[in-house]
């Protein structure tokens, strides 16, 4: 079903979705143009933050967009898509209700008779492999099968374009895996009604391993920076080699985004331009993820490789990998990730040293300068808490604020820049000799 | 029992510690209210006489059962309301700008000052009897009320994005949306709010029975108006009866109505994992045995089905998925229409009334709100020394809780006011009684909030915590410093929030007390609440009850918000 000739079924023009009034308005995802056609099994992927998920809820009508066109069928989209189902991330499935209930509720609500329904929903539950756990509450199930009762649901609904959103992402390896499979074969054996599928997904090999075509997004603000076809015949085989050199190029379009030193640091809060926001990376996870690099004979590992190798998630490995470029510690090439000699030493240094380096590093970060004279400036050489979140909620939108202050509070004590006193809310610049 | 979850026990008080505008304009819809009952009760007929009470032992069950209807009556009331104001709170944003923080004031009111008000103005309109029963209906409601409205609207703004989501995307009419998620993601929350309101309303009922308002003598049929009765004749024997009979009710409705409602909600946990403890009733497994219960659901099927379809037509398809959406009708205007004439109402009748206090009432008045501060301060202290040690024992010892949990259960629900008439029989006679008395009914009332609180935190302290602090070998004082205080912090203030709030209201009661026909009376703010009705002078009455209004309002605002906040952002256990 890898064609993509079938009739346009989703048309997105020119999306937006801005959140906020003035100031403090802040932008999920903008200049969004994207079509599903029938037959097709699209998957959307990019870091956490990228606004896939709000796009996933502004195509099936969960969300109205605050600008641009959403067609179905080509008719504009108004409220919620009836054609449309998601199965959800967490399940979302009503504990109280037992599995044949939180099926058949998807059919109730659309007006079958009880009886209709209740024997709809015994059949999908066989289809999907829960035959006998029809009377089975929620709880008492396993994750997995959690996720196939939520699947049957959304079956139930007779939707023609099935969402899933990040439907596996809950689960545990093995139980993915094997769910992965069985969703294809629901999608490839085209007996269900279904026209086409959208998945949203942070998984690069998970999104290779199922679609037919890849939409890459990119955060700050969200927006399609590719688009991958994937020819790939089902059943997919992740050792093939064309499979590998997909991957490897899907990560490199997500990872390998040099640029400039002025965009790569961005400008200072409250200054115009767009300040770079501090990706959320600890820094003993950052040091660790350089010396097992660093311990590598080449002292490069493929990105794909290190995410397997330290059991890390892809968002958690993104923004490691980030807080290293924006450090200078290492960068990233075709899908490589290559530790550069300040990371080696950074690596091999003592716990001392290293907070010198880190400091060294911080100081050229145009949020930590600003940051700085910022405490400086103020009388007691120490500066309120809220006073810098307002400040910076002019550049993020106020979670994301906190967040980026969280972290820049992180990054300064570690590097012994400043100091942090939680109970009064202050920071403070360290007097020049602490004794002892 | 087990000990009830943070989210099914007290609400959350609303994040606004500042005293803002609304909250003035707020002032203003009270005091109208106020006023326009006052107004109104001055066509109430001049001489009222109640029926007799009579004291046999005979006469109880008729008036238990008489208690136990006005009761169900102002419940049923309770929930009605709770669910229609607390579902427009949580869907018009523009309604919920002036509903909750009326909310938050509404239950700031002291109570009983609201009853001469209730009464006058419905014996001015109703035959007498049906006007003094609303009267304590209204009474026990405006009791019950505000805990479960506002756990409620929290449960309605809390349910899970994903879930709500689903109910959008499966195109659920805003009646399936009702009964498949929100009433049962709620259901926890407002049947545990239902058990404090039922205790609450028991506290009212005992003061709400009868009444003496100069000439007129309103009295009901009833078990409050017993034991007043029986107090005012200083009947030892008929006390103890009726203090009998309470306890029984209170054990009964404990097992036959809220312990199996409790068992059939536990599936409503929004948890993924089977509890370890299911909360058990032997009434609720004798009802699923019964054959009985299958021909009922039998019966009611195709009715359930009928009315189903109907309230699918009458409450479709949500425009918006998410509380809080921006939706647009004519009610909240209308609403805001409603407001503004109560607030000129209350500036022009309230203004007036206030015009007549002198400045040395408005000094007996500010006097005695500092009274009153005193006792409830003492009564929160003396709360807090025992039930802290105890709440701490039982919380951290499950064969100590299985065995004190069901006992200090039943202590805790019987109404303070029951056991007043008692109190002071004993303490009159003492110097400096009816202070103590004051005090002493005040932590009767207000010391289980705590107690509860306390057990349901030390609980919660992780076992893992525990053993540290046995590692590092910290004793005693240390001990409770560094873990047990800290972790309970929290949970105190959320406790004292309620008591103290509990206890401004109970010192209406407290502080002037007719007994054996003489009134008595010691120096407070609720006392010149209650010593301004007995005369009749409305002015003095609207005075004092402002004054309260204010002064709890402010307490909470600037004290108990800021401690609650600090509460959440660093002694919270996660």
């Amino acid at each position: 079903m890898a064609t993509s000739t079938g009739a346009v079924l989703v048309e997105l023009r020119n999306v937006a979705q801005r959140y906020g009034r003035g100031e403090k308005r802040f932008t999920a995802i903008e200049h969004i143009n994207l079509s599903i056609r029938e037959g097709e099994f699209v998957a959307l992927l990019g870091p956490s933050g990228c606004g896939k998920s709000t796009l996933l809820r502004i195509i099936t009508g969960l969300n109205r967009p605050s600008e641009g066109e959403v067609r179905y069928r080509g008719k504009p989209l108004n409220g919620v898509n009836p054609y449309a189902t998601i199965v959800f991330q967490s399940f979302a499935l009503f504990p109280w209700l037992t599995v044949e209930a939180n099926v058949a509720v998807a059919m109730r609500a659309r007006g079958v008779p009880a009886e209709q329904a209740h024997a709809r929903a015994v059949e999908l539950i066989d289809l999907v492999g829960l035959d006998g756990f029809e009377q089975a509450y929620p709880r008492e199930l396993s994750g997995g099968m959690r996720q196939k009762v939520g699947i049957a649901r959304a079956l139930a609904a007779n939707p023609e374009l099935l969402c899933l959103d990040e439907p596996f992402s809950a689960l545990d390896v093995l139980s993915a895996e094997t769910l992965r499979g069985e969703v294809l074969e629901l999608w490839t054996g085209g007996q269900l009604q279904i026209r086409a599928v959208l998945m949203v997904s942070h998984n690069i090999e998970e999104a290779i391993f199922m679609a037919d075509r890849i939409v890459v997004m990119d955060k700050g603000p969200g927006r399609i920076i590719a688009e991958v076809p994937v020819t790939l015949p089902h059943p997919r085989d992740r050792k093939a080699e064309a499979f590998v050199a997909l991957t490897d190029r899907v990560y490199g379009i997500l990872m390998g985004q040099t640029q400039p030193e002025h965009v790569e640091f961005g400008t200072e809060p409250g200054q115009a331009g767009l300040t770079r926001a501090l990706p959320a990376a600890e820094v003993t996870e950052l040091a660790g993820l350089l010396e097992h690099v660093n311990s590598t004979p080449t002292e490069r590992d493929d990105i794909y490789q290190l995410a397997e190798d330290l059991g890390l998630d892809f968002n958690n490995l993104q923004a490691l990998i980030e807080t290293a470029e924006l450090l200078g510690f290492a960068r990233v090439e075709t899908g490589d990730l290559i530790i550069t000699p300040l990371g080696e030493t950074f690596a091999d240094a003592s716990i001392l040293a290293r907070k010198e380096i880190f400091a060294s590093r911080l100081r050229r970060l145009p949020f930590f300068r600003w940051m700085l004279r910022m405490i400086e400036a103020s009388g007691e050489r120490s500066l309120r808490r809220e006073v810098l979140l307002t400040a910076l909620e002019r550049d993020f939108p106020p979670g994301e604020a906190e967040q980026q202050l969280d972290i820049a509070s992180k990054w300064g004590r570690y590097a012994e820049l400043f100091g942090y006193d939680d109970a009064q809310g202050r920071f403070f610049l360290e007097e020049v000799a602490t004794p002892a | 029992m087990t000990a009830p979850t943070r989210r099914g026990f007290t609400p959350t008080p609303p994040d606004r510690p500042r005293v803002t505008g609304a909250d003035g304009i707020i002032l203003l819809v009270v005091v109208g209210l106020l006023a326009l009952g006052i107004w109104a009760g001055e066509f109430a007929p001049a001489e009222v006489r109640g029926p007799q009470i009579s004291l046999s032992i005979n006469a109880l069950p008729f008036y238990a059962l008489h208690s136990v209807g006005r009761m169900a009556a102002a419940y049923a009331l309770s929930l009605v309301f709770t669910l229609i104001y607390g579902y427009i709170a949580a869907y018009n944003p523009r309604a919920e700008r002036v509903l909750m923080p009326l909310l938050d004031v509404l239950q700031s009111v002291p109570i009983l000052s609201f009853l001469p008000v209730v009464l006058l103005s419905l014996t001015a309109i109703l035959p007498e009897g049906i006007a003094v029963e609303l009267a304590s209906i209204v009474l026990i409601f405006t009791s019950q009320v505000w805990n479960m409205t506002f756990a409620w609207y929290q449960s309605l703004t809390t349910v899970p994005r994903e879930l709500r989501e689903a109910s959008g995307i499966f195109r659920f009419t805003r009646w399936r949306r009702l009964t498949t998620l929100e009433v049962p993601f709620g259901a926890l929350a407002l049947i545990w709010n239902s058990m404090m309101s039922w205790a609450g309303g028991w506290f009212f009922l005992m003061a709400a029975e009868i009444f003496t308002l100069g000439a007129r003598d309103f009295r009901l049929p009833g078990l409050g108006a017993y034991l007043q009765t029986a107090a005012n004749e200083e009947n030892l024997a008929a006390i103890g009866y009726g203090i009998a009979t309470l306890i029984i009710v209170i054990v009964l409705l404990d097992q036959l109505v809220w312990r199996p409602l409790l068992v059939w909600a536990d599936r409503f946990k929004l948890e993924m994992i089977e509890s370890d403890n299911p909360p058990q009733s032997w009434f609720y497994d004798l009802l699923q045995r019964a054959a009985l219960k299958d021909a009922v659901a039998g019966v009611f099927a195709l009715p359930g089905r009928m009315f189903d379809a109907l309230m699918d037509r009458l409450l479709p398809l949500p425009r918006n998925v998410g509380a809080s959406a921006n939706s647009s009708f004519g009610v909240g205007w209308l609403f805001l229409g409603g407001v503004a004439v109560a607030a000129l109402t209350g500036v022009v009748l309230g203004g007036r009334l206030l015009l007549q206090v002198s400045l040395d009432q408005w000094i007996g008045i500010g006097m005695g709100v500092g009274a009153t501060f005193l006792r409830v301060v003492a009564a929160l202290m003396i709360a807090l020394l025992w039930t802290v040690p105890l709440g701490v024992y039982i919380g951290t010892q499950p064969r100590a809780a299985a065995v004190l949990q069901p006992l200090v259960q039943i202590v805790a629900s019987i109404p303070a006011t029951a056991l007043f008439p008692v109190l002071v029989l004993a303490l009159l006679a003492a110097p400096g009684g009816l202070n103590i008395a004051a005090v002493l009914l005040m932590l009767l009332g207000t010391q289980w909030y705590l107690l509860f609180n306390v057990i349901a935190g030390a609980a919660a302290i992780p076992q893992d915590l525990r053993y540290t602090t046995d590692l590092l070998q910290l004793s005693g004082w240390q001990r409770w410093r560094t873990l047990i205080l800290p972790a309970l912090f929290p949970y105190l203030i959320t406790g004292m929030i309620t008591a103290s709030g509990g206890a401004w209201n109970a010192s209406i009661v407290a502080e002037y007390v007719v007994f054996g026909g003489q009134a008595y009376q010691s120096i407070g703010v609720g006392a010149q609440i209650t010593s301004a009705t007995a005369d009749g002078d409305y002015p003095r009455l609207l005075a004092a009850t402002l004054a309260m209004v204010i002064t709890v309002v402010m307490i909470n605002r600037l004290v108990w918000r800021r401690l609650y906040r600090l509460a959440e952002n660093v002694y919270r256990m996660e």
